[in-house]
This record gives C-alpha cells, sequence and structure tokens, in this order.
C-alpha cells in the first residue's frame, strides 16, 4: 500500500543521507573503542578484575556513545525542514517515524554489534558469555533507538539538547542496564540468561511499539 | 475583533454564488494564534476557493508564517479550526495532505543529496506516480548539468529551484508556499509565475506570503493584511 | 484546603514527642509515598493537558514538578539522616533507595525540559509528554531495580532494613503516621494549589479578571512564588 510505500522511501532516502556522512556514524564507535580502552587502564589489567566488570562497562559505554549519535536522527531535519516535510506526510507520522527508528538501528548498531567481540576481547570477557553478549545488543539496541528518539524529539528545537538529552533519557534506560548486564553475568557464569533475555525482549515490543506515539506527540511540538 | 482587512477581493463573493451548493476547498473559521505573549491575529476568517491565488501581505513578525503553518497543519491554533471541503482537516488528515503542498521557509532538501536524488524522494511521496522522469523536471527547473552535485553545493536559488520542482510534480490541489520567490533570478521568477496560472487554470489554488507584490490579473488574487499587534 | 494545612502543622509536631531517632519516620515515609503519588499526578496533568489542549493541566504540570522533586529529595534527605545511626551508613544502594534516587532524576528532566525551552506552553507540552514516558516506566524501573537488587547479594545493611520494617507497627505509632501522610498529602496539595494560582495569575496578566484580583489584593498575599 501506498503506506508501506511511504515507509520505504523515508528509509532509502535516510540510508542514502546516512551514508555521504559516514564519519558522524564512526565518531561514536571510536568513541567506545577509547572508553573502553581507559578501564583497564584505571583498574589495573588484572583479568579477573577485568572480566568481572566487563558486561556492566561495555553497556555503559555503549548507552553513552548511542548518547552522542542520537541527535543526528532528529536535529538536520529539522534544520533544513525535511521533518515539517515528514509531518505533511499523507501517511501516518508513526510510520515515517519507525522509518527513521530503523535507519539510526542499522546505521548505530551494525557497526557496534561487529566491534563488539572486539570489547569482550579487551576486557577478558570469557568467549562462552559472547553469544549472549552479542544477544542483549541485538535485543538492546532497538530499545536505545526507540527510548532514544523520543528524547531526540523533544530537545530537537533547543539549541543545546545534548546534556540535556542525556539527563532525560539515562533514567529511563536504566531498566535496560540492569537486565542486559545481568544477562550477560549470567552467562558469563555458565547459568541460563534466558529470564533477563525475555524481558529484554518485552522491552523491545513495548519500546518500538508506544515510543512511536510519543515521539509524533513531541515532533508535533518541537517544530512550533 | 477582526484585525485583517481584505483589499482586493470585491468580486470573489458574487463570482462564486453560483457554485454555492458545493463546499470551498477549503474553509479557515474565527483562527486566532498566540505565540508567547502575543496576540498574532484573532478571529480570522478566509474561504479558499479554487482558481484563486491568495497573497498574505504584512510586516514581519506579523504572523504570515504561522498563519501557513496552521493551515497547513503544523501549528494548533489557539481557537478556530480548518475545514477541507466541509471537514474538519485534522479528521481526513490523509485526504486533506494528499491535497496539499506545502513548502515553507526551510525547503527540506536535503544537502548531502544530489538535486535528482531530491527530486527523485519527493516525486516518489507525492502520492500520485509522477507524470516525467525526475531528470527531465530538473530541465524544466533549469538544474541541467547540476543533478549530480549535492544540493549543498549549489547556490540559495538553485536549492529553492529543487524545492520548487516539487511544484511540477505534484497533482494536489492546494499549495501553500512560505515566500517562494527568496533567491530566485529573474528567469526563476516568470517560470514560478507560468507554473502559477497553470495551476490556478487547472482549478487549484495558491495561499502564499511575498514581499513582492505580484504581477497578477486582479480577479484571481485576492490580497490579504496581516497586521502587526502588539 | 486551609483547614488541612491548619492540621498538618497542628498534628504533625505534636506526633514528634514519641521520641527516638526513628521519629523522622514521620516526614521520610509520607514524603516517600507522595512523592510517587504527585507524580502520577502530574502524569495525569500531562495527559489532559495533551489531549484536551487545556491551559491550566499545563500549568499543573509545572506546579506539581518541582513540589514532587523536592519531597523525593526530602525523602531521600531523611532517609540519609535516618540511616547514618540506623545502619551507620549515609548511602546503600538499597532497591528503594535507588527507585527512589531514579525518581528524582526523572523530575528533574522534567523541570529542567520545560525550563530550556522559551515558550512557555511549548515546554509544558514537551515536559508532559516527558511525565508521560516516565509514569510508564516507573514501574518497570521499580521492579527491575528490585530485580536487581535480589540478584546481587544483599548486603546485611539492607537485610536489617527488611528486619527493621518487618514488625507490625503498633497502633501508637501507625496512627501519627497515617495522620502524617494525609498531612503531608493536604500540605503538599495546598502548595501545589497555590503555585499554580500563581501560575494562572502570571500567565493571565493581561487578561480582565486577572487585574482585578491583582489590583484588589496589592497588599502582598499572593508572594509565594
Amino acid at each position: 500500500m501506498s503506506q508501506t510505500r511511504i515507509l520505504l522511501q523515508v528509509v532509502r532516502r535516510d540510508f542514502q543521507v546516512a551514508m555521504r556522512n559516514r564519519n558522524e556514524l564512526l565518531n561514536p564507535i571510536i568513541f567506545l573503542l577509547v572508553v573502553i580502552t581507559l578501564f583497564p587502564l584505571a583498574v589495573g589489567p588484572s583479568a579477573g578484575t577485568l572480566s568481572q566488570i566487563a558486561p556492566g562497562v561495555i553497556w555503559v559505554s555503549a548507552l553513552l556513545s548511542a548518547m552522542l549519535g542520537l541527535e543526528r536522527m532528529f536535529r538536520d531535519d529539522f534544520r533544513d525542514g525535511a521533518l515539517e516535510h515528514m509531518l505533511l506526510l499523507p501517511c501516518a507520522i508513526e510510520l515515517a517515524v519507525l522509518g527513521k527508528i530503523i535507519v539510526h538501528w542499522v546505521t548505530t548498531a551494525v557497526p557496534l554489534l561487529v566491534i563488539s567481540p572486539l570489547l569482550a576481547l579487551l576486557l577478558n570477557l570469557p568467549m562462552h558469555a559472547l553469544p549472549v553478549l552479542l544477544l542483549t545488543l541485538l535485543l538492546g539496541t532497538p530499545v536505545l533507538s526507540a527510548v532514544g528518539a523520543i528524547g531526540v524529539a523533544l530537545t530537537v528545537s533547543l539549541n543545546r539538547g545534548g546534556a540535556l538529552l542525556s539527563l532525560l533519557l539515562l533514567p529511563l534506560l536504566i531498566p535496560l542496564l540492569i537486565f542486559a548486564t545481568a544477562a550477560i553475568e549470567a552467562a558469563s557464569m555458565n547459568m541460563s540468561a534466558g529470564g533477563p533475555l525475555a524481558l529484554m525482549a518485552a522491552f523491545l515490543v513495548l519500546s518500538v511499539g508506544l515510543s512511536p506515539l510519543a515521539i509524533r506527540a513531541a515532533l508535533q511540538v518541537s517544530v512550533n | 475583533m477582526s484585525k485583517q482587512s481584505t483589499l482586493a477581493s470585491n468580486q470573489a463573493v458574487s463570482a462564486h454564488a453560483g457554485a454555492a451548493e458545493q463546499a470551498p476547498l477549503l474553509d479557515i473559521v474565527h483562527i486566532t494564534s498566540i505565540r508567547g505573549e502575543r496576540t498574532l491575529f484573532s478571529d480570522f476568517n478566509l474561504q479558499v476557493e479554487a482558481g484563486r491565488m491568495y497573497q498574505i501581505e504584512g510586516p514581519n513578525g506579523a504572523g504570515k508564517s504561522s498563519l501557513l503553518r496552521i493551515i497547513a497543519g503544523l501549528l494548533r491554533p489557539q481557537s478556530g479550526e480548518i475545514r477541507y471541503r466541509g471537514e474538519l482537516s485534522q479528521h481526513v488528515r490523509s485526504e486533506f495532505l494528499q491535497d496539499l503542498l506545502f513548502i515553507g521557509h526551510k525547503a527540506a532538501v536535503k544537502p548531502e543529496l544530489t538535486g535528482l536524488e531530491n527530486l527523485a524522494f519527493f516525486a516518489a511521496v507525492q502520492g500520485q506516480p509522477c507524470a516525467q522522469p525526475p531528470f527531465d523536471l530538473l530541465e524544466q527547473v533549469g538544474l541541467v548539468g547540476l543533478e549530480d552535485i549535492p544540493a549543498g553545493n549549489l547556490s540559495a536559488g538553485q536549492q529553492r529551484r529543487i524545492a520548487l520542482a516539487r511544484l511540477w510534480v505534484s497533482s494536489s490541489r492546494l499549495w501553500i508556499l512560505d515566500e517562494p520567490f527568496t533567491s530566485l533570478d529573474v528567469a526563476g521568477i516568470e517560470m514560478l509565475h507560468q507554473r502559477f496560472s497553470q495551476h490556478l487554470a487547472a482549478g487549484g489554488a495558491i495561499i502564499l506570503t511575498s514581499h513582492q507584490p505580484l504581477d497578477w490579473a486582479s480577479q484571481s488574487l485576492v490580497r490579504i493584511q496581516l497586521e502587526y499587534n502588539w | 484546603m486551609l483547614v488541612g494545612v491548619v492540621w498538618g502543622l497542628v498534628f504533625a509536631p505534636a506526633d514528634y514527642q514519641q521520641g527516638d531517632s526513628y521519629r523522622i519516620i514521620f516526614i521520610h515515609v509520607p514524603a516517600a509515598i507522595w512523592s510517587m503519588g504527585f507524580y502520577v499526578g502530574m502524569a495525569i496533568a500531562a495527559l489532559i493537558a495533551l489531549v484536551w489542549q487545556i491551559r491550566t493541566a499545563e500549568w499543573a504540570i509545572s506546579a506539581i514538578a518541582p513540589v514532587g522533586a523536592m519531597l523525593t529529595f526530602i525523602s531521600l534527605f531523611t532517609g540519609a539522616i535516618w540511616g547514618q545511626p540506623m545502619w551507620g551508613t549515609w548511602w546503600v544502594w538499597d532497591a528503594r533507595l535507588t527507585s527512589q534516587l531514579i525518581l528524582l532524576f526523572l523530575y528533574l528532566g522534567v523541570m529542567v525540559l520545560h525550563m530550556a525551552f522559551e515558550d512557555q506552553r511549548t515546554g509544558a507540552k514537551a515536559a508532559g509528554i516527558l511525565a508521560l514516558v516516565g509514569v510508564i516506566n516507573i514501574p518497570i524501573i521499580h521492579y527491575s531495580v528490585y530485580w536487581w537488587n535480589t540478584l546481587h547479594q544483599t548486603s546485611t545493611i539492607t537485610q536489617m532494613v527488611t528486619r527493621l520494617e518487618a514488625p507490625a507497627m503498633p497502633g501508637v505509632m501507625l496512627w501519627p503516621l497515617l495522620t502524617c501522610v494525609f498531612a503531608f498529602m493536604l500540605v503538599c496539595s495546598a502548595f501545589i494549589v497555590m503555585r499554580l494560582n500563581n501560575l494562572i495569575l502570571i500567565n493571565e496578566v493581561r487578561r480582565p479578571w486577572a487585574i482585578k484580583i491583582l489590583a484588589g489584593e496589592k497588599g502582598g498575599k499572593h508572594g509565594t512564588v
């Protein structure tokens, strides 16, 4: 139908734009790598300590680096008027918003997933916990994109939304952090990580399902 | 306490008395807008009919852009309603938006993409399949040879032309244009005028703001003055 | 409402004569309860503001947020004071404390977002959306923090906490406590109504009826902003 056609067009256009700005996509990943490198330097290189804190460090750093790249989602569109154009497309705004979330997720999560084995290696995370780490990232990053989009939509019209964005979003993302690290910890102790992973999947469904509503409302406030 | 006055629409009512059973394309009823502490306009009324062009005039800050954005549905007015062919525009949102083309101050041209890519996107989301391929369209708006350059590297006037090319792919009847002539050269303005008269002849309607006096046959042009309210 | 204020002020100090360091409970518990309660109230106001576009509800958001944040802060602060003699430390990562701290962040987020906008109405709407998103998240955050707390081994300190609260409270203490809970609600509601009153007057300062009120009360009754 024409609704999905418009969604596909939005996704396509955003991919094109994202690919022209490749360096902007790389920045958060480089930031993440640097932060991860700091930890062994700060707490000491002992393998035991590192593997104990690895899940937490990886996820906290992932959250922080996500904050860096989030603004990109609506900021440029707000400046050049594409956001207004999007709000006036003859389709459900929620759908177009979903398209933007998808593009943001693919362009940020895929690089993260690709380098996460490297991060696990650097922090001495047991290899058998790696699949669970990947799973938590796979389930958690869409939540990041969806909930993050709410924050960006709220702050996009402000000149200095960056620090504010983190203040608004990080408290909301705490459950994600708790369950993701719990799952990885369980896996590295050879226990079942099913419970927290199932809860993360529930968050995923909930956030992707509900956040477009909040984002729509927030965008309509922001273009005022 | 209406604060706007219609200057040159004396025949407007009589000319369309015959078509009274048909609801006007757009009926703007009792719109009041307050920005911050200031009332921009209160109790603004306008009936938009096919084949006419409406030029909103007024000093900077009088609320011209706000009015256009309210009509398009981007801004919510303090009170009042917009009726599209008799129905509240937010109730028939998708039909209304199908039939609406809004080009604001910020023209929604992505600086990273080339003119061709921008146009292809506009054409693809416009609704109806467009009559001509994007390349011909670029020729139409005089951008041949520049199609592979990212829009961000083009001049302001050239970017404007990309945005205005949407007028050539559009099948919408209602156009809302905020300062469409900004940074266009003489040839560009002439081109736009031609497109406007085509559109009006085909039964479309245009609402625009412009600081330039429009050189237009007076029976199809309605000028609306917004005053600056303290 | 005035009766409530008098009640709160007269009754609450009377209860303090129960003595001992745990009398702080009469501040701590009501503050904690209503810090949550007012968040929900704020979210309801936000819903009303966004769905029905009622300006009074928008002002209610900004009236409630600082009071709620203050309550949260009071509960954390008194908790810390209380915790020092009881548990020998100012702060533990107990589930209750942690989720209360996160609640404080949520309140601060709403307030900061509201202030970040130049236009009051835009700010109120944005803050309202955030409050609504937050209220969906509160139970999730609450339960995940509890879950997190049970996952990590409980320290002796948190065990003490549970032991302390486990025995049923004797009626002599329970009734004053309930009175305090009630009185806190009334006092804080009174604060909120006062703030709301001022906000309405500030925002409608151009309207004839507001001018009349302001002229009538030039003596300075409405001085609490």
